[in-house]
């Protein structure tokens, strides 16, 4: 590695992603940094997140500035050992900004979503990595395969990873039949099939994580470990306001303030993601499904479905994490798995610490991902 | 799933997508199948420019070419519609509006009022609108502040393939008469469309580009023209915030004030003629509504007033340019700049 | 029950008979209410009279059903009541009253019932015929029966609209029967000068419909045409086009002093040409029905008319907040 100079770029983060703002710089120049360390804040017109470096090394030149607008794919630092000639590294970045042409950088030639036939529909996933065991992730109510946008590119690097949409969402189909929870576990399960995949990390967030959960216990063959981001199912409590208002809003204004109680901080919630979410919902037959589901799975403003105890049965890593200001789904509902469990419940997060504590979360994860079976 | 198409495919897909889950919609206009009658091809231009292709074989008791007598068909489609259709009639270019306004505006867009609430009128009018394909006077107008004048109608103009497919679902769904205007030099424009239907409401601008120092008012081919405005003054410092209306009637005012209690500079370009036109009336909404928001004062970008001209030169020089716009925005924010604290 | 000796085609029962009169005889007592109410300045805005012209109206929308659609012109009360409008909300239009049939949104000139089929009176000369070119389209797409009428006068078949009605129903074949309500006058102007003393039903050939003119002023001659072109298009068989020469014996519009008539004309045609009179002596004499019955008809439709009126004079004026509402169905 010595002598070798590296790329720190703009990433990018879901699929529409083409440039983003550099707010602040988190290391200063001279500091070592390892793979997954947070670097930079970066402001996109969805969202904001911390790039996280990809590489090992000396953070020798910060060379964009706060306030620049960088194309993803373009240079943000350089990475090198200490000894490399600061001469050298003024020449790499020269050249790169020579021939660096935005929208063709490899960050840019991401992977695309693809499409799979099963009884329950046609299901949109996004599939990253190259190799590693499987591992599937599972958005919830109203979510998307973007949700997973922080954590599904740090976890590509040593496994190969599904993002999934269930009926009703993103780009799958929005017949979701009875819209009850059998439904949604047989479309994963049907998912699980068709790609042939036998034994995978399931990771759900939200009703995403109720649905994991389920068919970790209903088919306990085909689940390597259990990952609950904020999930369903291990509490009566639930913000039915927030369902309410998140199906019948017609307009940003309606949707904005509902989508604000998903996170912290409601800076969060830019003009863009509130666009994106009203896109979805107004494709012929969303608002339909979402108040099925709603009100199979949380009707009167409740949740009918508990499985916390059940997780007693699994025998697989099972991980927890939490955010501390969830506003949907109570903190306390963490605590209520077996001992065994993996229980954190993060200061400073919502609803959505795969989101807002992307970093935590991958690291948490990883650490699940990694760890031995429990049984053979 | 969403993929990329063109703006022209996506309302083809709109109207075959409506036309299939509603068999009330029915499609009419001089040539929007082509060759009806003729010795040769059935479905011959599906429209002159092609847009309506291959919706007659899909649908051939509901695609019907008209005489050119627009005043009768287009009061044929305000008739149908009190009837209970919902028939789409093409007007192949908004500057045949002189031939059946009245149909329009007296009968049509006055029924529901006169009739004390007790009739709806759900027709939609597909009409091409806009200069730059050298088309001249009498083809390449912008007209949507006549329509926009009128109570009673409504009136969309979208400037992109997503808003142009969900804006026509919309449109044949809504029960009031709308004007849909398609910006002829849109047509082969691409983006990201899905494939499923769905509806974009009305009175919901969009927000092209968001920025801090000047609110840009732009509708249909105007929202792309401002966007290269926009880029070129992103490298001088200036950033623009680019709000595209989508529909003139009902109009997302709210939207604009919203920007423009952030930016406190508005600038408003339009391809319509400027007396008594579109941007006139943004600017004076405005100026009523939130004077107190503005740090300079507000300026309209328009062709001059006169008639499109023919050669490529005068056309050119007449649509409003990238140029023209960066020119306005500077001398808005230099304004504003220049006026002591 | 003998029925009256009429030609074949329009044999009608005694029930049918007195129905007719009673149309008539209603549309008469409106049209005379109205001039008279007019004068005293309480009536606002426009009103065109149809006195005279009752034939026309009852003769061919007596055939019609609640689902036929006639478009009618700015001299629509005839083709209103004839139609099955109600009386007093009609009155009540006139008036502007918030009881009115539009909620006084209309007005004379603007008069409708859609549930009854009545597509409006039109301020527009020449606004009808495209309209009820589109109902014919509605039916030919549902493939039903229904049918349209559209009524113009002598100087509305002059307009563009109707010239392409005549050609659109062709071409499209479509279930519409235009009526040419030709009383000599184009507001002021006589066809002679308006439309060069041509035979219109020639306009209708020209488009390739069948056509035929008749005494406007009879009702068994005007509903037997009706009743055939009403049953051609019916079956699928396309439009026609149909003149009823009559007179009108107002003004164009209630204050016109009608200086371009011959001294003594309207009083002639009352005398002479009058199509109540002309129905009453036909069936009193053919001995179908007995006088006393068609006077028990006028008395009714007298109190009718007074009721009419007195009730609109009282009715509420709309709400000021009223001006903003039905623009759309949503907005």
């Amino acid at each position: 590695m010595s002598g070798e100079i590296l790329k720190l770029g703009m990433p990018k983060w879901g699929l529409s992603m083409t440039e983003g703002h550099l707010l602040a710089w988190l290391v200063d120049e001279g500091t070592e940094v390892a793979v997954g360390d947070e670097v930079a804040d970066v402001e996109t017109d969805k969202l904001n997140g911390s790039v996280e470096s990809p590489v090992a090394g000396v953070l020798r030149r910060r060379v964009a500035s706060p306030g620049d607008l960088i194309p993803v794919g373009g240079l943000l630092a350089v990475v090198a050992d200490p000894d490399v000639a600061d001469a050298d590294i003024d020449a790499f970045v020269a050249e790169f900004q020579a021939s660096f042409v935005p929208g063709e950088s490899e960050e840019d030639a991401g992977p695309a979503p693809e499409n799979v036939r099963v009884p329950a529909g046609t299901l949109r996933y996004l599939r990253q990595g190259e190799a590693g065991e499987p591992v599937v992730l599972l958005h919830g109510f109203g979510g998307d395969l973007n949700n997973w946008l922080f954590v599904a590119p740090a976890l590509a690097a040593d496994h190969v990873v599904y993002a999934l949409e269930l009926p009703g969402h993103g780009g799958s189909s929005k017949d979701v039949g009875a819209g009850d929870l059998e439904s949604l576990v047989n479309a994963v399960q049907q998912f699980l099939d068709a790609l042939e995949l036998e034994r995978v990390h399931l990771v759900g967030h939200s009703l995403g994580g109720l649905v994991a959960a389920s068919l970790a216990l209903r088919s306990p063959g085909r689940a390597r470990s259990l990952t609950l981001v904020a999930s369903a199912g291990l509490g009566e409590e639930i913000n039915g306001e927030y369902l309410d208002r998140f199906i019948s809003a017609g307009s940003r204004r309606e949707l904005k303030p509902a989508l604000e109680l998903l996170f912290a901080d409601s800076g969060q919630v830019t003009r863009q993601l509130v666009d994106d979410v009203l896109k979805y919902k107004r494709i012929d037959g969303v608002d339909a499904a979402l108040r099925s589901i709603a009100d199979q799975i949380f009707g009167g403003g409740q949740q009918h479905v508990l499985i916390g105890d059940r997780l007693a049965e699994l025998e697989i890593p099972v991980l927890v994490v939490w955010g501390a200001e969830d506003r949907i789904l109570p903190a306390e509902h963490a605590r209520r798995v077996p001992e065994s469990a993996d229980v954190h419940v993060l200061d400073g997060s919502g609803h959505s610490p795969h989101m807002e504590a992307s970093g935590d979360v991958n690291r948490l994860m990883q650490l699940t991902l990694e760890s031995k079976e429990i049984s053979s | 799933m969403a993929r990329t198409i063109t703006y022209q495919q996506a309302i083809n897909e709109a109207l075959a997508q409506e036309m299939e889950r509603d068999p009330t919609v029915v499609l009419f206009g001089e040539d929007v199948s082509g060759g009806m009658g003729s010795p040769g091809e059935e479905d011959a231009w599906g429209g002159v420019l092609g847009v309506t292709k291959g919706l007659y074989p899909r649908f051939p008791d509901r695609v019907l070419d008209t005489p050119i007598s627009e005043s009768a068909y287009i009061g044929a489609a305000a008739g149908a519609a009190a009837a209970g259709l919902r028939p789409v009639a093409e007007l192949m270019f908004v500057d045949f509006l002189g031939v059946c306004f009245d149909q329009i505006f007296n009968q049509a867009a006055k029924f529901r009022y006169m009739f004390g609430g007790n009739a709806r009128t759900p027709i939609v009018i597909r009409t091409m609108w806009g200069a730059g394909i050298r088309a001249a006077s009498q083809h390449s107008q912008a007209l949507h502040p006549i329509f926009t004048h009128i109570p009673g109608l409504k009136v969309v103009a979208p400037s992109t393939p997503y808003d142009a497919k969900g804006l026509l679902i919309q449109a044949i769904r809504d029960d009031d008469p709308v004007i849909f205007l398609e910006h002829k030099v849109l047509y082969g424009t691409e983006g990201e469309v899905p494939e499923e239907q769905y509806t974009i409401p009305f009175g919901e601008a969009n927000f092209v580009r968001e920025g801090d120092d000047v609110t840009i008012v732009a509708l249909g081919r105007m929202a792309l023209v401002a966007q290269q405005a926009a880029a070129e003054l992103d490298g001088e410092g200036i950033s623009c915030e680019i709000i595209d209306p989508r529909t003139t009637s009902p109009l997302d005012l709210d939207s604009i004030l919203e920007s423009v209690a952030s930016t406190g500079h508005l600038i408003v370009v339009d391809e319509a003629n400027p007396r008594c036109g579109f941007a006139a009336d943004i600017v004076a909404q405005v100026a009523q509504a939130a004077f107190g928001d503005l740090k300079a004062a507000p300026r309209m970008v328009t062709p001059p007033h006169s008639p499109v001209p023919f050669s490529p030169v005068l056309e050119d020089a007449y649509v409003p340019s990238p140029d023209q716009i960066a020119a306005a925005v500077r001398e808005v924010s230099g304004a504003a700049r220049a006026r002591p604290a | 029950m003998s029925a009256v000796e009429t030609p074949a085609s329009s044999e009608l029962t005694r029930d049918e008979l007195l129905d007719a009169y009673r149309v008539m005889r209603t549309i008469r007592e409106f049209e005379e209410r109205v001039h008279l109410e007019f004068a005293t300045g309480e009536i606002p805005g426009f009103v065109h009279l149809y006195a005279g012209e009752e034939a026309i109206a009852a003769g061919v929308c007596l055939l019609l059903r609640d689902d036929d659609y006639v478009a009618s012109t700015h001299r629509g009360h005839g083709h209103a009541i004839a139609k099955g409008c109600d009386v007093k909300g009609m009155m009540a239009e006139i008036y502007g009253k918030k009881t009115g049939l539009c909620h006084g949104k209309g007005g004379s000139m603007h008069i409708a019932d859609l549930s009854r089929g009545m597509l409006g009176a039109n301020g527009i000369v020449g606004g009808g015929p495209p309209l009820a070119c589109g109902v014919g389209l509605n039916a030919r797409v549902r493939q039903s029966d229904q049918v349209a009428v559209s009524f113009t006068g002598d100087g509305g078949s002059n307009q563009g609209t109707f010239l392409e009605s005549l050609n659109l129903a062709a071409a499209w074949h479509l279930p519409v029967v235009f009526v040419i309500e030709n009383n000599g006058y184009a507001e002021s102007t006589s066809p002679n000068f308006h439309q060069a003393g041509v035979d219109l039903i020639k306009r209708g050939e020209g488009c390739g419909l069948p056509g035929i003119s008749v005494d406007g002023f009879d009702f068994f001659a005007v509903r037997e045409v009706a009743s055939e072109a009403i049953a051609r298009a019916r079956a699928g068989g396309g439009a026609t086009l149909i003149e009823c020469k009559a007179s009108r014996y107002f003004g164009h519009f209630e204050g016109d002093q009608q200086t371009y008539r011959a001294p003594g004309e309207v009083e002639e045609l009352r005398r002479t040409r009058d199509c109540l009179l002309a129905f009453a002596g036909r069936v009193t004499s053919a001995g179908a029905i007995d006088p006393g019955e068609l006077e028990a008809i006028d008395e009714q439709t007298r109190a009718l008319i007074d009721e009419a009126v007195a009730e609109a004079k009282a009715a509420p004026e709309p709400d000021p907040s009223d001006v903003g509402t039905d623009v759309y169905v949503s907005y």
